[in-house]
């Protein structure tokens, strides 16, 4: 064989000698369950009567995977696994902590209960184009992005969701798909080219793209090395990717074309997606930055939760409605990154959780409103407690919820929230939280009492009422989001808990720096 | 070297945005497409522009000579460009398909998913 040397290379100082536990395996399951059985989908793809057998199974595993890995990151601490068994940071790391754990658990059960939807839904020509292995895929990408712990890794996976985001989001194209997925595309592609241009400079800055080894790092290039300007470029990048003020008008723009399941897993996932990455660099990388930047991002913040709550007040088409709703959320969740307490980070953390459950369920609630009244518009709808008394009662359980009022789960982290604003005597802050909340449940208060409460007024939707959704996979998939909403809001201790030890584990880095590089090997 | 390249990523970056600001869409497809390669010059300028050695280990020698050039940001940049052309692929199907169905690629007409002049929800019931 060419190339053969002669001599034994002395491979201890750059391979890692121990094999890998068996149980550290499942930091890469998520993604080789998403690949997988998304590359032999597009494979089968014109055997679409098989796609959603698969794709319901894929996604059961992918929850599995993740509650084991949950587990296994609440018992053991931050665990850690190199690519190639090189040496990181040579290597590229997936390392994964309770945070990242939660949002991939949370991510994987709202996918499962959307496929869920999606498999009941009549819609024949979205599974034609593919709606399960466009799922599939966006899946690896957001729990690529969830469990890497490579800078470069993390814009990789966040190409990957996007490209699967945009083929979702034009199943079907229709002319609103095609403008609505011009305006989320082009802002999309251009922060996460500003996130590559972020990482560019990191790169010429550290010399390394492991996260842990640029948060170890850090400390010493302080005093030399551009870091504010990095902190401000990914600040500036995963807010646009997670639509923080300025920059969120795309986001109302787009999520209300696709098919409502499609919008139903993007407001629960995306956005969170880039308020991960926000805390995963402006926390584990450039903690001192964010102090420093602590009340831009405040003021950001309050910005992004007043006016998306009024973009919210102005809609009569409850998709849009939903959509600004969503946006708001985006700023409650700032507020926590703003304070950088232990308190404000577990409140951001629950309420992440919580808007990626509700989000996605106030959307499907849109979708079977639609199918029983023919409209989206608070002008006709009406009506609809005398005809679906069962309906109405969830969408009580989930205005409640995204209102943040008792005893549902929105009411923790709002009042973990504001106490951490009040703590630090960010008054103005906790009055902003305050006022969303007021307002949203004004916005979301308005829709339930058009639709579901006043009597019928004669007018109807622009469409037939249509049943294309099977009644029952409906109703569980509903059912099914709306049972953690209930029960993190009546014994919310565990979420609290998990949420408490990933703040925890954000603010002190050494615990994700060791599990890469343990005992300082790799200096 | 080093500066000429930072210059040049500097253009680059002025013109892909000058072109990102306008209303209509190809001009701003245009502009994407320019950024992209303006992002992988940046990547390739900040791993540190090195031509006199390859990186290569000599058939003798356990490590590289000193003064190698950096093969990471070249491997980097080929990701990038994987991505950014599929991208770009995608983004011209897309305008294309959109100006076809929408008959305009000027933005400020592009108003099917948000039509102007849309009554507030009411006010009361």
């Amino acid at each position: 064989m060419a190339g053969t040397s002669e001599k034994n290379v002395d491979l201890t100082g750059i391979m890692i000698s121990t094999p890998t536990e068996p149980g550290d395996w499942l930091i890469i399951a998520p993604m080789v369950i998403c690949l997988g059985f998304g590359a032999s989908l597009l494979m089968f793809r014109k055997e679409t009567g098989q796609h959603a057998i698969v794709a319901m199974f894929a996604l059961g595993l992918l929850v599995l995977s993740d509650i084991a890995l949950l587990m296994r990151v609440l018992e053991k601490g931050v665990i850690s696994m190199t690519m190639g068994r090189w040496l990181p940071p040579f290597g590229i790391s997936f390392t994964v902590d309770a945070l990242g754990a939660t949002l991939a658990l949370t991510s994987a059960v709202v996918a499962f209960i959307v496929a869920g939807y999606a498999v009941g839904s009549a819609g024949t020509s979205q599974r034609r184009y593919g709606f399960f292995p466009f799922l599939l895929l966006l899946m690896a990408g957001v729990s690529g992005s969830f469990l890497t712990g490579d800078i470069f890794n993390l814009y990789v996976w966040f190409e990957v969701l996007l490209i699967a985001s945009f083929g979702l989001l034009i199943l079907g194209s229709e002319k609103s798909q095609l403008d609505g997925a011009t305006k989320y595309a082009f802002p999309n592609l251009v922060a996460t080219t500003l996130f590559l241009v972020a990482t560019g400079y990191l790169y010429g800055t550290f010399g390394t793209l492991n996260m842990a080894d640029i948060a170890r790092k850090a400390a010493g290039l302080r005093d030399t090395g551009p870091l504010m300007t990095l902190a401000v470029l990914y600040l500036f990048a995963f807010g646009m990717k997670a639509a923080a003020f300025p920059v969120n008008f795309w986001l109302p723009a787009s999520y209300h074309t696709p098919r409502i399941v499609v919008s139903a897993l993007f407001a629960g996932l995306l956005t969170k997606v880039g308020v991960y990455a926000l805390l995963r660099t402006q926390l584990t990388l450039f903690s001192a930055e964010r102090a420093v930047l602590g009340e831009l991002i405040a003021w950001v913040a309050a910005a992004t939760m007043i006016f998306g709550v009024l973009g919210a007040l102005a809609q009569s088409d409850i998709r849009r409605l939903f959509g600004f709703v969503v946006v708001s959320g985006i700023g409650t969740m700032m507020a926590g990154l703003a304070l950088g307490s232990p308190l404000g980070l577990s409140g951001t953390i629950v309420y992440a959780v919580h808007s990626m459950i509700v989000m996605t369920a106030l959307y499907l609630l849109a979708g079977m409103i639609y199918e029983r009244a023919g409209s989206f518009s608070l002008h006709s709808l009406s009506g609809l407690y005398a005809s679906h008394p069962l309906l109405a009662a969830f969408a009580l359980v989930l205005v409640l919820a995204a209102a943040g009022l008792p005893p549902f789960s929105g009411l923790w982290p709002k009042a973990f929230l504001v106490k951490a604003a009040i703590d630090v005597g960010a008054w103005w802050l906790a009055f902003a939280i305050l006022l969303t909340a007021l307002l949203t449940t004004i916005a979301l208060g308005r829709v339930f009492a058009l639709a579901f409460w006043r009597g019928p007024t004669g007018e109807t939707g622009s469409a037939q009422p249509e049943l294309s959704t099977h009644p029952a996979l409906a109703y569980g998939a509903l059912f099914a989001l709306t049972t953690p909403v209930v029960i993190f809001g009546v014994y919310p201790e565990p979420l609290v808990q998990v949420a408490g030890s990933a703040a925890w584990s954000l603010l002190n880095g050494s615990e994700y720096i060791g599990a890469v590089f343990p005992s300082g090997s790799g200096q | 070297m080093e500066t000429a390249l930072s210059a040049l990523v500097g253009v680059f970056f002025a013109v892909s945005i000058y072109l990102m600001l306008s209303k209509h869409m190809i001009r701003i497809l245009l502009g994407v497409a320019i950024l992209g390669n303006g992002v992988n010059l940046l990547i390739f300028t900040a791993g540190r522009l090195v031509r006199d050695v390859p990186p290569i280990i000599p058939l003798d020698l356990n490590v590289p000579q000193a003064g190698i050039a950096n093969p990471l940001p070249q491997a980097l940049v080929l990701t990038a460009i994987v991505i950014a052309f599929a991208f770009f692929a995608f983004l011209l199907v897309l305008t294309y398909r959109a100006y076809q169905t929408l008959g305009t690629d000027d933005t400020e007409h592009m108003r099917v998913a948000e039509p102007e002049g849309e009554s507030p929800p009411p006010m009361s019931y």
